[in-house]
This record gives C-alpha cells, sequence and structure tokens, in this order.
C-alpha cells in the first residue's frame, strides 16, 4: 500500500485551542446581550454535562444516577453558606468534596459492573439519596433549602452583583472545563482510552481497569458536585429538583444531544436543553414532550450528536 | 523444580455446567523453551490458554508460575508477574496510533499510568523505546497510523511488540496464525522465532505444520485431555495424533 509509506502527522488538537478561545470570547460577551440568570444556569448544567460525558465518552460508563451528585453537592453547600455561614468558595468547596466521598462510595460498589448492571446500581443508589433527601431534616424536604445568602468570595467579590456572580461562575466553569480536557489529555487519559477501547486487552497489559474507572468515576462526581455546589450558590436554593431521576435523565440528554465522547458537544447540549425548558416554558408540560422529539430525532437522525456530526464533517476531533 | 519449569499445572479442570472441558491436564514448560499446545477443534486449548492466563478460573487443579501458586490472582497481576498473553483476534487499540499502542504498555512499566494532572507530553520520554519496539517487528515506518489502518498480518506484530514492551519472561500466544494468509504467516513465524531466542513462549495452535519448526516441545489435547507429548518428530508420527486429527478432517 503505498499510504503506508509515508506516515500521516500525528492528529493535533492546535483547532481545540481555537474554539475554546471563540467559546471563552463569546461567554465574555454574551451576558451584555443575553439575561445573566439564564446563562449561569446553562453554564452549571454545561460544566454538570461535560462532568458526565468524562465518563460516558472517556471512560464508557453509563451512570444513570448523576443527579446525586449534583443534588447532594447542592445540599451541602446550601447548608454551609446558611447555617454554618461558610463564604461562598469554602461552601462550594465543601459540597464538592462531599459529592467525591459520595463518588468513592458508589463507585467502590458499582465499578465492577458494567452496562446496564452499572446504571442500575447507580440508579438505585440515586433514587436512596433522593429519599434520603427528602425525609432529613436539613435538607428541609419538599421546601428544599431555601434563601442561601450568596455571600462574598474571597471577602472581596460580592456576589450579589448579577455580573460578579456571572464571572465567578464562569470561572468556575472554566476551570472545571480545562480540567477535563487536561483529564482526557493525560498519561492516566491515554489509559482511560486504552481501556475503552479494548478492556481485555488492557487488563492482559497488567492494568487493574477498575482502578482507573473509579479514579474518572469520582473526578465526574466531584466536578458533577462542583456544579451543583455553584448553582445552589447562585439560586439560592437546594432543592429536590436537583436530586430526582429525571435529572439524571436529563444529564444524558444533554451529553448525547450536543455529542458524548467530544469536548464542546456537551456544554452545546446543555445550552439547547435548558433554552429549551426557558424559552419554551410557556407551553408547560408540553416542554417534556418538545424534549422527547428532540431526543428521538437526535438518536435517529445523528447518533454522534450536533458536535459528534460536525467533528465527523470537518475530519476533526471537537 | 521451580528452576527447569517457568510454568507447571497440576491436574487443572475446568467444568462448565457439567461440561469438562478441560480435565486433569498436567503441564510444564520448560524455562527458554518454546512449547506448543495444539489439538482438533474443542480440544480445550483456548480454554487451558483463559486458565493459564487467568481470564477462566480452573474448577480444580494449580497452576504454579516461577514455582509460585498463581491458581487464585487476578489476571492484571500475572501480568505484572511477567506472565503476559495475546489474544487469538488479534488485540490491539483500533483507534490509537501504533506508537500508541506500544507506548500504553511501556506506561505500565514505568509507572505513569495515574497522572491525570500532567500533560501528555509527560510520555513523550516513552516514545523513543516504542519506537524501538516498533522497528523491531518490522513497522517503524507506521508509527503514526492508526492501529485499525493496518492489515491483519501487521496487527500481530503491532500486538506482539506491545506485549514485549512489558518484557514479559513468558509469551503465552494465542493462535498467532490464525485467518492469516500465506505471505503474513511466514512473516509472524519468523518474529515469533526472533523473540523466543530469550524467553519462553507457550502458544496455542491450530496449524500443526506451523509449530513444527518453532517449538522444543509439543502437547496435544484432545477432548480437554493431553494425548502425548514430546518434539514434532516424536509426535507427528504417533497414531493417536494422526487419529485425532485426521478424525476431524485434518491433515
Amino acid at each position: 500500500m503505498a499510504r503506508d509509506t509515508a506516515p500521516r502527522a500525528k492528529n493535533g488538537y492546535r483547532h481545540q485551542y481555537a474554539i475554546f478561545a471563540f467559546m471563552v470570547a463569546l461567554f465574555l460577551v454574551l451576558p451584555y446581550v443575553i439575561y445573566p440568570v439564564f446563562l449561569m444556569q446553562a453554564l452549571c448544567f454545561a460544566l454538570f454535562a461535560c462532568a458526565f460525558n468524562l465518563l460516558i465518552g472517556y471512560t464508557g460508563l453509563v451512570s444513570f444516577g448523576h443527579a446525586m451528585f449534583l443534588g447532594a453537592a447542592g445540599y451541602i453547600s446550601a447548608h454551609a453558606a446558611k447555617v454554618w455561614g461558610l463564604p461562598p468558595e469554602l461552601a462550594i468547596l465543601a459540597g464538592t468534596a462531599a459529592s467525591a466521598a459520595l463518588g468513592l462510595v458508589v463507585g467502590l460498589l458499582a465499578i465492577r459492573r458494567q452496562g446496564i448492571y452499572f446504571a442500575m446500581i447507580t440508579l438505585a443508589l440515586a433514587q436512596m439519596i433522593f429519599f434520603f433527601s427528602l425525609q432529613a431534616k436539613f435538607t428541609g424536604g419538599e421546601d428544599g433549602i431555601q434563601s442561601v445568602p450568596r455571600g462574598v468570595m474571597f471577602g472581596i467579590l460580592n456576589l450579589q452583583d448579577m455580573m460578579t456572580m456571572y464571572f465567578v461562575v464562569l470561572a468556575i466553569f472554566l476551570a472545571g472545563f480545562l480540567l477535563i480536557c487536561r483529564v482526557i489529555h493525560s498519561p492516566f487519559g491515554q489509559v482511560l482510552k486504552a481501556i475503552r477501547e479494548n478492556e481485555p486487552r488492557a487488563i492482559s497489559l497488567g492494568y487493574n481497569v477498575h482502578q482507573y474507572k473509579l479514579i474518572a468515576f469520582v473526578l465526574s462526581a466531584a466536578l458533577s458536585g462542583l456544579a451543583g455546589g455553584t448553582k445552589a450558590i447562585v439560586f439560592q436554593l437546594a432543592s429536590l429538583t436537583d436530586v430526582h431521576w429525571t435529572m439524571s435523565g436529563e444529564v444524558v440528554l444533554m451529553t448525547l444531544l450536543g455529542g458524548m465522547g467530544t469536548l464542546f458537544g456537551p456544554v452545546v447540549g446543555a445550552f439547547i436543553v435548558i433554552a429549551m425548558q426557558n424559552y419554551l416554558a410557556q407551553l408547560g408540560s408540553w416542554v417534556t414532550i418538545a424534549q422527547g422529539v428532540v431526543f428521538v430525532i437526535c438518536v435517529l437522525a445523528f447518533r454522534r450528536g450536533i458536535v459528534g456530526e460536525l467533528g465527523r464533517f470537518l475530519k476533526k476531533p471537537l | 523444580m521451580a528452576g527447569d519449569y517457568i510454568l507447571e499445572t497440576e491436574r487443572l479442570t475446568k467444568e462448565f455446567r457439567g461440561f469438562v472441558a478441560v480435565n486433569g491436564v498436567g503441564l510444564r514448560v520448560r524455562r527458554g523453551s518454546v512449547h506448543a499446545l495444539i489439538g482438533p477443534n474443542g480440544a480445550g486449548k483456548t480454554t487451558c490458554f483463559n486458565l493459564l492466563t487467568k481470564f477462566l478460573t480452573p474448577s480444580a487443579g494449580r497452576i504454579l508460575y516461577n514455582g509460585r501458586d498463581i491458581t487464585r490472582a487476578a489476571p492484571a497481576d500475572v501480568a505484572q508477574m511477567g506472565l503476559v498473553r495475546s489474544f487469538q483476534i488479534s488485540a490491539v487499540f483500533p483507534h490509537l496510533t501504533l506508537l500508541e499502542n506500544v507506548r500504553v504498555a511501556l506506561q505500565k512499566k514505568r509507572g505513569k499510568s495515574f497522572d491525570f494532572w500532567r500533560s501528555e507530553r509527560a510520555l513523550d520520554s516513552l516514545n523513543d523505546r516504542a519506537a524501538e519496539l516498533l522497528a523491531e517487528v518490522g513497522l517503524a515506518e507506521f508509527a503514526h497510523l492508526t492501529a485499525v489502518e493496518l492489515p491483519y498480518g501487521r496487527k500481530r506484530a503491532l500486538e506482539i511488540a506491545t506485549t514485549l514492551a512489558l518484557e514479559p519472561e513468558l509469551l503465552l500466544l494465542d493462535e498467532p496464525t490464525a485467518g492469516m494468509g500465506h505471505e503474513d504467516l511466514g512473516r509472524v513465524v519468523a518474529l515469533i522465532k526472533r523473540v523466543a531466542a530469550n524467553r519462553t513462549v507457550l502458544m496455542v495452535e491450530h496449524n500443526l505444520s506451523v509449530v513444527a519448526d518453532l517449538s522444543h516441545t509439543i502437547t496435544v489435547l484432545a477432548r480437554g485431555e493431553v494425548l502425548v507429548e514430546g518434539d514434532y518428530a516424536a509426535v507427528s508420527k504417533n497414531p493417536q495424533v494422526i487419529e485425532a486429527y485426521m478424525g476431524s478432517g485434518h491433515a
């Protein structure tokens, strides 16, 4: 074969820097055009979807209980800010740490199972967290934890100010996004990729694959917690919605719609889903039907998701 | 004695719901030799092989590797002890480049596999060794192709390069020439001969003629049991072997 004699240049990732720069520029301008509260909500969900994508897209594990990490961190952060009076940065950190710890426990229980069994164990455990949240005293049951103080971050950033809050949320999102990029393109990420491509072969090379999956799971849980904690501070509320199983479904929808296993897909997916929920809100419960239709079209017509199909068209990983 | 034999099994047995696939097999693989496990279809070769590499757990019997009992060890652990296997269907990481394929194995050896906070560039120090290994199996010029683009025979070579990256003491090859054309076959046989020069190889083969000039010892399995063991000359003249092979339609 003639093609074999000329080694092709290694598939570069340079274009991803350009897209990233564009994304940052867009997010810097958008709050002056669009309602910042909507953007903050979308950014929190974008981070959540990216964290979920680290697991489904880059590790090959389908969790159907990721709401527990978003919701639990929300409760812990809200409680820390309201009851313990912690500043927002420590409250968010507490929520993130709690979700990481929860991720470790759930991961240890579920990681040895695959496919539907893994999904069901995560779902079952998430349901347990849901009922715990419903019954426990500190979560406020049906009411949730309301009027959480936003406070002053690092003692200088007053989060009562809408724009300050927005840029803090943007910074948190970007930090989480960059961490995920780093994980994917790290020595650890290479092993994850190898495990996803051919697990028996990875085992035969001496890799104890459960350990790697567990680390990815904990990272994903922690980043979901970061999103949940931030969201609780932004909306001054932690509620049952975020631990409900439908939230676990929504993050699947966002990730698949945008394109799982792509860097930017979950961000696009989260923005579309959140935009639909906000701008179609007057349709009432028809929003759910609209979401369902979008999901079916996505799965039938462009299985790789919007960004995934675009990447295939451009022949570049996005 | 542990010194002479790198791998020994005692009455190794595997039963699947009443069907005995491997029955009381006692194998002794001499250090530094090329040992072939052959037999007609359904003789229990692959089951036996999966038992040795811990991908299956034996129902009864013991496996000793370098005198250590590994009967209950995990597959990843025996790989780290230097007992590394290949697969019947070529086992590569299809969407990684050839260089990355080999590097994944080197990463394990040199411990850089948990660093999720470091850049991929941390792995560049392994590139030279990876390129060397690719050159060893004649794939140097394809280093930056993705593995899925390779023809079958070359995937086999890549698999061997990846396996060699672990510097295994004992190499287990599962039907290394299965499904191969004549040209690829010659290349892979030559490659096995080369890598066997300074290590022990245990291979499962379907094809008697492939193992003829490769192996020092041949164990013939039939219906899950050892039929006969010896060098090629002895084995190929054995009437039971001829019958077993002829009986199932192989010359």
